[in-house]
């Protein structure tokens, strides 16, 4: 038996997709554990861990009728992992910049070569469709200082990038 | 001396909203010794506040002297405080030892004062900023029984933040 499944199921957006998929897999006894849903573009997007005890081919029949219906894609990966295992970000990168092929593989190349580990990446695009201007927000964790980050993506102003690295300092109270 | 058992979610409790504090006594500066060995036994918590103890009346310490470059007052103990003025806001990753294993981004003011009373009773008005101000309207939260859960918002409230912001209303709390 697998840990978890990670369940994927992206198409066009509409009220109530979460609910009925969730419902379904609720009714199938499976149970859930972290999820990222978000709307890109027109389309939902759902990526889920579902807890490993309900078999792959279960969570499958429950799920199909279900996305068939809302025109969903599915797809179901056995994944290792678990939960509590949560890494906490102490640096953010904001980017923006006119928008242009290359721009994240630039800016995260750069980052990868001092080893900064991206957690969570949040992309878009804002501005008009003349003039779009690419945004993006990266939460991730690196043992460089701050200063050695900030060289590491310099060279991309240049080139119209702006890229804003700070340190994220996580308050406990 | 001796380390309280701190409330964790989803215990009903720490929605309990606290009392003002009446008596500067004894029996006060035994408890408020008890918090402070409490906070320091926990995962390097810089405030906490007494209804995470059980405790409801409005009493915390704030100690954010360990942070590195950060504006502060160092090792405060405050009773009653309010706050009085704020302006500005800004999103800061927060945690909290009433909710273990979760982080999560939240708003806070990044200018506030407040008035409070001291261990003995005396009359305290502080001016706070950044990293100090967001601890101190956190363990505020807890003496209204609020969670810094109940105000995460996403990374895109931050993705898209506005240029301008609009003044506090006077008077407005």
């Amino acid at each position: 038996m697998v840990a978890w499944n990670m369940l994927t199921l992206v198409g066009g957006d509409r009220p109530g997709i979460v609910a009925s998929v969730t419902r379904a897999i609720y009714v199938a006894g499976c149970s859930l554990g972290e999820a990222s849903m978000i709307r890109l573009g027109g389309s939902f997007t759902i990526m889920m861990m579902v807890s490993g005890d309900c078999p792959s081919a279960e969570l499958e029949q429950a799920l199909t009728p279900v996305a068939k219906d809302l025109g969903l894609r599915l797809h179901i990966d056995p994944v290792e992992g678990g939960l509590h295992r949560h890494l906490v970000p102490n640096v953010q990168v904001r980017v923006a910049g006119a928008d242009r092929a290359g721009i994240v593989a630039e800016v995260t190349g750069a980052l990868a070569q001092t080893g900064f580990n991206i957690l969570e990446l949040e992309s878009d695009v804002a501005g008009t469709a003349d003039r779009p201007v690419y945004i993006m927000n990266i939460q991730g964790y690196s043992d460089e200082t701050v200063e050695a980050l900030q060289a590491s993506v310099a060279g991309l102003a240049d080139r119209g990038i702006e890229v804003d690295v700070s340190p994220v300092e996580t308050l406990i109270g | 001396m001796a380390a309280l058992e701190i409330l964790t979610v989803p215990d009903e409790r720490l929605r309990r909203e606290s009392v003002p504090v009446t008596d500067f006594d004894e029996e006060l500066l035994a408890f408020i010794d008890d918090l402070e060995e409490t906070r320091l036994a926990g995962p390097a918590a810089v405030g906490i506040a007494a209804p995470q103890v059980g405790r409801f009346q409005r009493i915390l310490i704030l100690d954010l002297s360990g942070k590195k470059g950060v504006s502060n007052h160092g090792h405060l103990v405050l009773i009653n405080p309010e706050i009085s003025h704020w302006e500005g806001f800004e999103i800061g990753r927060e945690g909290c030892l009433s909710v273990p294993d979760f982080t999560g981004n939240v708003i806070r003011a990044t200018r506030i004062r407040l008035v409070a009373r001291a261990t003995r009773g005396e009359s305290l008005e502080l001016e706070m900023e950044g990293f100090e101000a967001r601890a101190l309207q956190h363990e505020i939260d807890h003496l209204d029984g609020l969670l810094f859960i109940d105000r995460v918002v996403s990374r895109r409230t931050d993705l898209f933040r506005r240029k301008v912001y609009r003044e506090p209303r006077k008077g407005a709390s």
